[in-house]
């Protein structure tokens, strides 16, 4: 037997065995004992640590969006509303193939590159993890189900229904009103971003811009369970949002339908307020735009066309389009001559068709090439002499018109909740200095004194400063918010807005002697009721009493001693037509101001449409109606 | 006659003198059993929470512990000196087996673990964690021990062909606890400790070699278990989520059902090799600790069974697959918990899956029958 042959001796390997085992359930023990250690230092040395990741992990904040405020009109009609739509959106964190579910989806429903394009953005602003990001708005019902049935095959993709607006009466009221669109980052930098975390819409325009913060609410907030996917297993607890308010407007939507009606489309705008609140009766500036188009996103194609075409339905002639007001000031500027004592209401001149400012000097002709004779203030008002204007305003100079027309609130914005309005153009001899550099001439004083050169002025400014002169100088700011809306059992409450506080009112007007009011409104009341008035045959046979003031705005300048016929001018050269009016003449409810671009004569054009809306508002006829009858019989 | 009895086994006699039950007739382990069938039972009522509540899961575990009992009472049958003259042969078919695998297995992910046989698909890593045990085992137990350095060297080689064949698949946890259940018959043969030493020595020089022959993906695991938090979303995201699931769970945990890492889906794999995290978190570490207790209780009673064994080859086989259970509860919970890189090694028992429970009580089984085979000897 060789030594490493040994017998094998049980009783030895067995004494060894144990020795080792015993020594392997030590290091077991041993081991054990790391375990134990190792999981008390993660579940009670850790212990806070990784409960906050847990709950990191499993609690969200999620943001509720608030429900817009409704918009109404003054009788309850609706006029912006919330919709369900229906959107398709992706979320990032379960679309592993972003790329390829885009594809396979766009095989299913129709998406534009246009579409992938702003997704593309969106989907790089997104504001946190396992938000789902709009691809496309505005699903049909055989969309949703296609995107329904497919769903296996299109991980991460989802309908979601949303609450959007819709402007139910679409074009009538988009530059009344405003629109909401999409916000954008820069409108997001202007709003509490936490207000609006769960937000996708703002206004955008008017109304709805400029009563964002109130239509908007307060955002709610849910804390949410979500699983590892991101979906929302169950709410933990729930802050509701606050729904923004409902506002009511003055405005009257059926006499907003009667003058767009009555535009027929034409390049034009109606103002129309109420002269007891200031309140916006109608603010229509035609052709427009549904505005539907813009909140979730216009096509391209369609904004072109909008952008391209001529009439610029794009354009909000009403409170931005900037026009020479013609005769319409006429009544304010024989005010600012009587009222500061240059010539009394009594002056009379001889009109020959047109005045010189010195003998053989350049003719200012008068729109009547012969002339009107002899004529003082009031005929000079209701006939629109252009040479009684011509020589008072030779008299007193540019600064008591600049003074008195400011007064009525030209040249500065006075609408309250406009935030397009624009301020236009009141000249003075310090504006021609600093913003043309050179004096300002007598010859600006005349043009200035029949509503040409360099005064522009808004359909709104018109409509205002009639307003004024229908209140006898009491200023009314022209708004069109009525009051906030609010339900309660006891019906609906309206609270009205502090329209002082948002801004400042004018001073009203205080004339040096009050009843020189009554001078020259009874010569705008002669211009549609007298019997020389311009107006005559359009408020003749009105069975209330109102004054008016037609106005006639020349686009091309007329040179010296050339003939001017409509029939000739192409359409696009042709004068604006221009007409403001308020009645009835005594307890005055409307003013309002038309304008019809290129439509030839203030008291052809426009005065027959200012005439029905102020039938339709004081006597509750609708030309529609009565159209359709005069056809028939 | 009685006097050889005696030298060889010490307690002969009073199992001799005393008049046999019924119940050694089974030869089952009553507190083997007990406390594997508590581990069962603590099993799916864990189960049954990792799985989202799913009674399917449950039941479809519930009748694979019963398989796996039947096949524990089945192995308790076999006597170990038929399992011994086996041994020579199941190596070879094993080795064989893992041959084929890597010629014609079948798999996922880049690894090729089955054989696919008409009808079902198996793991011949899984018969090979029993049979390498029986077999160095076997052939250690007919040479003196402890073992000199030939025999030694000739038990590496066993050991070194099925763990070569089995990392080559690849599947590295597999093959290491192969090893290891290898090694361990090696340690309780009374190797001489100038050898143990030796050999951690090398193992300490071999790990550069390791990493060189590693897969990309096992050395990411390896990274990734280093620094978890430099890759979140991906690789690191798993140890993230079960380190706060375990965590998160505190001393008493969030309570049964409502763990809220495993519940809501941020706990990958929970039922399966992550559920330790489940435990963690529903039952905190008052949880683990009963869990860890029974397995503690376990190896202990099979670390006694085995030293009552009444030959060499009977203690070295039954040591040899207790420690390998450890290993598996070690790796697990190590893994799990952050301190150990991410291998697929489950839970024993209590994580979902057919075959290492089947192994598993294969393995019990035999360690049931070589402890209550001894009678045997009186015929």
């Amino acid at each position: 037997m060789s030594g490493h042959e040994r017998l094998k001796d049980y009783s030895r390997e067995s004494h060894t065995f144990k020795v080792r085992a015993v020594l392997a359930f030590g290091v077991v023990f041993l081991l054990m004992l790391v375990l134990v250690g190792r999981l008390y230092y993660l579940q009670v040395m850790q212990y806070d640590r990784y409960v906050a990741m847990s709950d990191d992990n499993r609690v969200q904040l999620q943001p509720v969006a608030p429900t817009r405020g409704l918009i109404y009109d003054r009788n309850g009609h609706l006029l912006a509303d919330n919709r369900p739509s229906y959107s398709v959106t992706v979320l990032k964190e379960e679309a592993k193939h972003l790329e390829q579910t885009l594809v396979d989806l766009r095989e299913i429903i129709p998406i534009t590159d246009r579409e992938i394009d702003r997704f593309k953005t969106r989907l790089k602003q997104r504001r946190r993890p396992f938000e789902s990001v709009p691809l496309r708005f505005r699903l049909t019902d055989d969309e949703i189900a296609r995107i329904s049935v497919n769903y296996h095959r299109l991980p991460g993709v989802r309908v979601e229904a949303e609450l959007i607006r819709y402007y139910p009466e679409g074009q009538s009221l988009v530059h009344a009103l405003g629109y909401v669109g999409r916000i954008n980052e820069q409108e997001l930098q202007k709003v509490n971003a936490n207000n609006y975390s769960a937000t996708h819409y703002i206004g955008k325009l008017g109304v709805e811009r400029f009563y964002e913060d109130e239509l908007h609410g307060q955002v709610g907030f849910q804390k949410v369970e979500t699983n590892a996917r991101g979906r929302v297993m169950r709410v933990l607890e729930r802050t509701d949002p606050v729904p923004g308010k409902d506002l009511v407007l003055h405005l009257d939507m059926r006499l907003q339908q009667i003058t767009e009606y009555l535009l027929q489309d034409r390049r034009a705008a109606v103002v129309a307020i109420d002269t007891e609140t200031g309140g916006i009766l109608s603010l229509v500036s035609t052709p427009g735009y549904d505005p539907n188009l813009f909140v979730t996103g216009i096509s391209t194609k369609d904004y072109n066309g909008l952008r391209e075409s001529d009439d610029l339905p794009l354009f909000n002639r009403a409170i931005r389009g900037r026009y020479p007001p013609g005769s319409t000031i006429k009544p304010i500027i024989a005010l600012s001559a009587i009222d500061t004592g240059v010539v009394s209401p009594n002056y009379t001149i001889f009109d020959p068709g047109w005045y010189t400012l010195t003998t053989g000097g350049r003719k200012y002709r008068d729109w009547k090439k012969y002339g009107h004779g002899k004529v003082d203030m009031n005929e000079a008002i209701a006939q629109s002499c252009d040479t009684w204007f011509y020589s008072v305003a030779h008299k007193m100079g540019v600064v008591p018109m600049s003074k008195y027309l400011g007064m009525f609130g030209f040249g500065q914005v006075t609408s309250v909740d406009l935030p397009e309005a624009l301020a236009a153009i009141l000249p003075s001899k310090e504006w021609k200095r600093s913003s043309r550099r050179v004096p300002w001439y007598t010859g600006d004083s005349l043009n200035l004194s029949i509503g040409q050169g360099f005064l522009v002025a808004t359909p709104l400014q018109l409509a205002t400063a009639t307003a004024v002169i229908a209140n006898r100088g009491r200023w009314v700011q022209p708004h069109m918010l009525k009051g906030y809306r609010t339900q309660t059992e006891e019906g609906i409450q309206l609270q009205a807005p502090d329209l002082e506080q948002i801004k400042a009112k004018p001073a009203d007007v205080q004339l040096n002697n009050p009843k020189y009011w009554e001078n020259i409104i009874k010569g705008m009341h002669d211009v549609v009721q007298g019997p020389t008035g311009t107006a005559r045959r359009v408020g003749s046979d009105a069975p209330y009493e109102f004054a008016g003031k037609t106005g006639t705005a020349q686009v091309v300048g007329i040179k010296q001693d050339e003939e001017y016929d409509a029939e000739k001018l192409a359409e696009i050269h042709r004068d604006h037509a221009l007409f403001v009016a308020f009645a009835p003449l005594k307890e005055p409810k409307i003013a309002i101001a038309v304008i019809v671009e290129n439509g030839g004569g203030g008291s052809s054009t426009a005065a027959p449409i200012a005439r029905k809306i102020m039938d339709a508002y004081l006597l509750g006829t609708d030309p529609r109606v009565q159209e359709v009858a005069d056809g028939e019989s | 006659m009685n006097r050889e009895f005696e030298r060889y086994l010490p307690e002969s006699r009073t199992y001799l003198s005393r008049k046999p039950s019924w119940w050694s007739y089974t030869h089952l382990d009553a507190w083997m059993l007990l406390l594997l069938l508590l581990l069962c039972g603590f099993g799916l009522f864990v189960l049954y929470s990792a799985s989202g509540q799913d009674v399917g899961y449950v039941s479809r575990q519930a009748l694979r512990m019963g398989a796996g009992f039947f096949v524990l009472i089945v192995l308790a049958q076999v006597t170990p000196r038929f399992l011994g003259r086996w041994a020579p042969w199941l190596f070879v078919i094993g080795v064989g087996l893992l041959a084929a695998v890597l010629l014609f297995g079948v798999g996922a992910k880049g690894a090729q673990r089955w054989l696919a046989l008409p009808g079902f698909r198996f793991q011949p890593s899984e018969i090979m964690k029993l049979v390498l045990p029986l077999t160095v085992a076997y052939y250690l137990s007919s040479r003196p021990l402890p073992p000199s350095i030939k025999h030694v060297v000739v038990a590496l080689v066993l050991i070194g062909l099925p763990t070569a064949l089995i990392m080559k698949q690849p599947d590295l946890g597999t093959s290491l606890l192969i090893a290891a259940s290898g090694v361990f018959v090696l340690l309780l043969s009374g190797i001489r400790w100038r050898f143990i030493f030796a050999a951690l020595a090398v193992a300490g020089a071999a790990l550069p070699a390791l990493w060189a022959v590693m897969k990309d993906y096992q050395r990411q695991r390896v990274l990734t278990f280093l620094d978890p938090e430099s890759d979140p979303l991906g690789a690191g995201w798993n140890i993230i989520q079960s380190k706060t699931a375990i965590g998160s769970g505190g001393l008493y945990g969030k309570g049964w059902l409502s763990g809220t890492q495993s519940q809501l889906d941020f706990l990958p794999e929970s039922h399966t090799d992550f559920i330790i995290a489940v435990v963690a978190e529903e039952l905190g570490l008052i949880g683990v600790l009963i869990l860890l207790t029974l397995y503690l209780l376990i190896i202990a009673r099979g670390l006694v069974m085995a030293s009552q064994a009444p030959d060499s080859f009977g203690r070295l086989l039954s040591g040899s697959i207790i420690l390998t259970f450890f290993v598996y509860v070690f790796v697990n919970i190590g893994m799990v918990s952050g301190l150990l890189p991410v291998v697929g090694v489950p839970l024993p028992l209590i994580s979902y899956g057919g075959t290492s429970l089947v192994t598993l009580m294969a393995g019990f089984g035999i360690l049931m029958s070589i402890h209550n085979h001894r009678t045997m000897l009186k015929k």
